[in-house]
């Protein structure tokens, strides 16, 4: 078999016209190097190798099994809480490793802020501490901060207008949709540089799953969204680039393709790239 | 982190050192002539316990000759029954299973006692299974629980009758768990002595009689154990030692059957 | 068949309410309400009052859950997500095996082995510390009030860890995850997720400690002193509800006495009821909350 990574990055390099044309090709905020991950020795995720651009929204599809929840968690250090995952290689945020021991992982995750599939405001906290409950993890105390954070996480979040007058009522009180738009927006008044999104819209339904797409679209120009999809439409609506995985023939998930979305749904390079994406959109 | 070991620290020592001291204190004390003889009058050296044990064995064998049979019917029914009847059981189960002993002494005293006009080891034994009833109920319940609703279904579609389904079906499936269930149950039984108290009473006689006063391992601790001589002390830990083992033993072997069968009790 | 076994077990439990109240009823008939406020508990003078008891019954389960409840929730979380694996099974495993050693084992234990040190150390150190007066005053034996508290305290533990452990288990991975993500350390995704979460389940499981600790009778009677008058010091000898009956039932001669007994437990009786319902009630609506909180 090829090697995978070798490929996705030689397909990195000789991308020239699609992205160059429009405007300079950002800085990558998060580095991927022959990141593994395996579970009781049993390798799950194999050599992933690519680079996230900042301030776009980069999503992870590829058919289930695939590794991609796995490896976006290897990315916040999500797996330390598993005692049997090892994680090898390096995800470089900005430069640094994050497994490299000169970040801890819960400023990291300060950092990297992440959504998850099913909408999971705490629900022994109102609103607003669910909002603010990240500020004060990392210490945040005073009121007028909290208060200011809270409310422009909540506007970014499209929530304000619907809470605002609600502000102590439980979590629970909202609609599945409103509770993920919560979770982003408690992620988001952390501030963080990059937010892994853990297919966001799988637990909702269409018309919220559009609003949230919506809400992705227009965070895209202040914080870098990784999102894992199954749903081809919904990479093609939301993300800028794309990384195509897919399981290997020990169960394994490699990256098979990276790149710029409509080149990844256009012209891809490779041919289950190919498959994949035309098997889907039928 | 060090808060929490001080925790589990704190909550250890002293349970190790409860059964620490009773097998410290206890072991000196056995002998042959400790389980082999029933005790001596006041003064007179040597004697044992043998009246204990066997009162014991016979006052929860009664126990739970009485209280098995009714509890896993109970348990049986509760688990195949989706009513509110069902559910009301369950919780009068768990209600039942928070009444303290001694109010379940009381009540043997007030039903068995009061009735025979004197103390006796079935009165006891009354007590006894008053205490394991609601505990089988509920630990059988989940034992008839674990078997899977579609053997049932599979069994009543061969046209079985219900009552050849729960024979054939339901109690040899559970097995495993109702054998935890029982032995749970003895053991928390076996341990009790407020339900003894003003029913079997105890005795310094070796007797096999269950309408006769009787002596019982628990009673026997109690008894000595809060009396001023050092003799009698002994006497205490050692039987104390002999129950704890039994209890012990019984719980462990529960948690073993459980655990084979892949489940918590 | 199984029909009658139910009747057998509706007869019991009502069997065992009727029986109590048939056998306290004169006690009640001939004091009234007043059983209940009477600090006097003498046969001599045919006086008989229960509040001694239900003060000593409710003083002895504070102290106790006054120990307990630190202790046995930090045990708890640390056997449910502190302590590296292996050790949370075999402490896991030996505080369930705990729970099922014989209360009148911990009577023979407090009684001598811990009372001996309670009148040597406890006690003198707490009446230091309180300056020998208020509650830390009087004479320091070391049976009493506070070895009781303790005591207790000890045999609830097995319990309330045991309880809160499969509860804070239970709180969904997706909520440790969700602190974890936002930053929060182990210790604030432990306190300000993970317990809140669970604390209806915590809630149930002191609840039922405290039902444990009311009825609780071998081992209090063993080492409380047996006093039956207010205790007006933590070091005073005292009794409990289930302590005085298990003491004086078989030594109840005078007029009214052996009723007088047998209405406190129909008290006692129904202060386990009432807590008892309460906890299964929480215990049980733990389910709920998940769903509805989903």
């Amino acid at each position: 078999m090829v090697d995978q990574p070798e490929v996705a990055s030689a397909t990195l390099d000789a991308l020239p016209p699609a992205a160059a044309s429009s405007e300079p090709e950002p800085e990558s905020i998060l580095m991927l190097r022959k990141v593994s991950v395996s579970f009781s020795g049993k390798l799950a995720v194999r050599d992933v190798t690519f680079d996230v651009p900042e301030k776009r929204v980069t999503a992870l599809i590829g058919p289930s099994g695939s590794g991609k929840t796995t490896l976006l968690r290897a990315l916040n250090r999500l797996h330390d809480t598993v005692s049997s995952a090892r994680v090898t290689g390096s995800v470089l945020l900005n430069g640094t490793d994050i497994y490299g021991g000169a970040l801890h992982p819960t400023l990291l995750r300060s950092r990297v802020g992440m959504v998850f599939q099913r909408p999971n405001p705490f629900p022994a906290m109102s609103i607003y501490d669910n909002v603010v409950s990240g500020l004060r993890f990392n210490g945040v105390r005073k009121k007028s901060l909290l208060d200011e954070a809270a409310e422009s996480a909540l506007i970014a979040a499209a929530l304000w207008e619907s809470v605002r007058n609600r502000m102590t009522a439980r979590a629970g009180v909202l609609s599945g949709g409103e509770q993920q738009r919560l979770c982003i927006a408690r992620s988001l008044a952390v501030e963080p540089e990059v937010l892994l999104m853990d297919e966001p819209t799988s637990a909702l339904d269409p018309q919220a799953t559009r609003r949230i797409e919506e809400l992705i679209d227009e965070l895209s120009d202040r914080v870098t969204m990784v999102i894992v999809t199954h749903n081809m439409q919904q990479a093609s609506r939301v993300s800028h680039r794309c990384a195509f995985m897919l399981m290997g023939d020990d169960r394994a998930g490699e990256l098979i393709e990276v790149g710029p979305t409509d080149q990844i749904f256009g012209s891809p390079t490779d041919q289950r790239t190919s498959d994949y994406v035309q098997g889907r959109f039928g | 982190m060090v808060l929490c070991v001080i925790c589990v620290a704190l909550a250890l020592i002293p349970l190790v050192g409860v059964v620490g001291y009773t097998i410290v204190r206890g072991a000196p004390v056995w002998s042959a002539d400790f389980f082999t003889h029933a005790p001596t009058p006041e003064g007179i050296p040597g004697g044992g316990i043998l009246n204990s044990i066997v009162g014991s064995l016979i006052i929860d064998g009664m126990a739970a000759a009485a209280s098995i049979p009714l509890a896993l019917a109970i348990g049986l029914y509760v688990s195949q029954s989706h009513s509110k009847i069902a559910a009301g059981i369950r919780f009068a189960a768990d209600v039942m299973a928070g009444i303290p002993s001694i109010v379940v002494g009381i009540f043997a005293y007030g039903i068995i006692v009061n009735t025979m006009h004197h103390f006796s080891a079935i009165a006891g034994a009354f007590g006894i299974a008053v205490i394991m009833v609601p505990i089988l109920v509920r630990a059988s319940d989940g034992a008839f629980r674990t078997v899977p609703g579609d053997l049932g279904e599979a069994a009543l579609a061969l046209g079985a009758k219900r009552a050849s389904i729960a024979r054939r079906v339901l109690i040899p499936t559970a097995a495993s768990g109702l054998f935890t269930a029982i032995l749970l149950a003895v053991a928390r039984g076996a341990g009790e002595s407020a339900p003894l108290l003003f029913t079997a009473i105890g005795s310094q006689y070796f007797t096999a009689s269950p309408m006769q006063p009787m002596a019982a391992m628990p009673l026997t601790i109690y008894l000595n154990g809060i009396q001023a001589y050092p003799t009698l002390q002994r006497i205490a830990w050692g039987t104390g030692l002999l129950l704890l083992l039994f209890i012990l033993i019984l719980s462990v072997a529960g948690r073993t059957a459980s655990a084979r069968l892949g489940r918590r009790a | 068949m199984l029909g009658a076994a139910v009747v057998i077990f509706l007869a019991l439990l009502l069997g065992l309410a009727a029986d109590l109240v048939y056998q306290a009823a004169p006690a009640f008939a001939h004091f009234g309400f007043a059983f209940v406020t009477g600090t006097q508990w003498n046969p001599v003078t045919t006086s008989y009052g229960a509040l001694p008891f239900i003060v000593g019954t409710l003083e002895t389960t504070a102290i106790a859950m006054m120990i307990a409840i630190p202790i046995g929730l930090g045990t708890a979380l640390s056997l449910a997500y502190l302590l590296p694996k292996r050790l949370r099974l075999v402490l896991g495993t030996a505080v369930e095996l705990l729970a099922a050693v014989p209360s009148v084992i911990y009577g023979l234990w407090g009684l001598l082995v811990v009372a001996p040190w309670s009148r040597t150390i406890i006690e003198p150190v707490i009446g230091f510390i309180f300056g020998h007066s208020g509650p830390a005053s009087g004479p320091e034996i070391g049976i009493g009030l506070l070895l009781a508290g303790i005591i207790l305290a000890v045999m609830v533990l097995p319990t309330m860890v045991a309880i809160s452990r499969d509860v804070l288990m239970a709180v969904p991975s997706e909520q440790i995850e969700g602190a974890l993500a936002l930053g929060a350390t182990r210790w604030q995704t432990l306190w300000r997720v993970v317990v809140p979460h669970a604390r209806t389940g915590i809630l149930g499981a002191v609840t039922l400690s405290i039902g444990r600790a009311f009825g609780e009778t071998m081992a209090v009677a063993m080492i409380i002193g047996n006093t039956p008058s207010l205790a007006h010091s933590l070091f005073s000898p005292a009794a409990t509800m289930a302590s005085i009956i298990a003491n004086q039932f078989t030594e109840a001669v005078e007029p009214f006495e052996l009723q007088s007994l047998i209405a406190i437990a129909v008290l006692l009786l129904v202060m386990s009821l009432l807590v008892n319902v309460a906890a299964r009630l929480l215990v049980r609506s733990v389910g709920r909350t998940h769903v509805s909180a989903a």
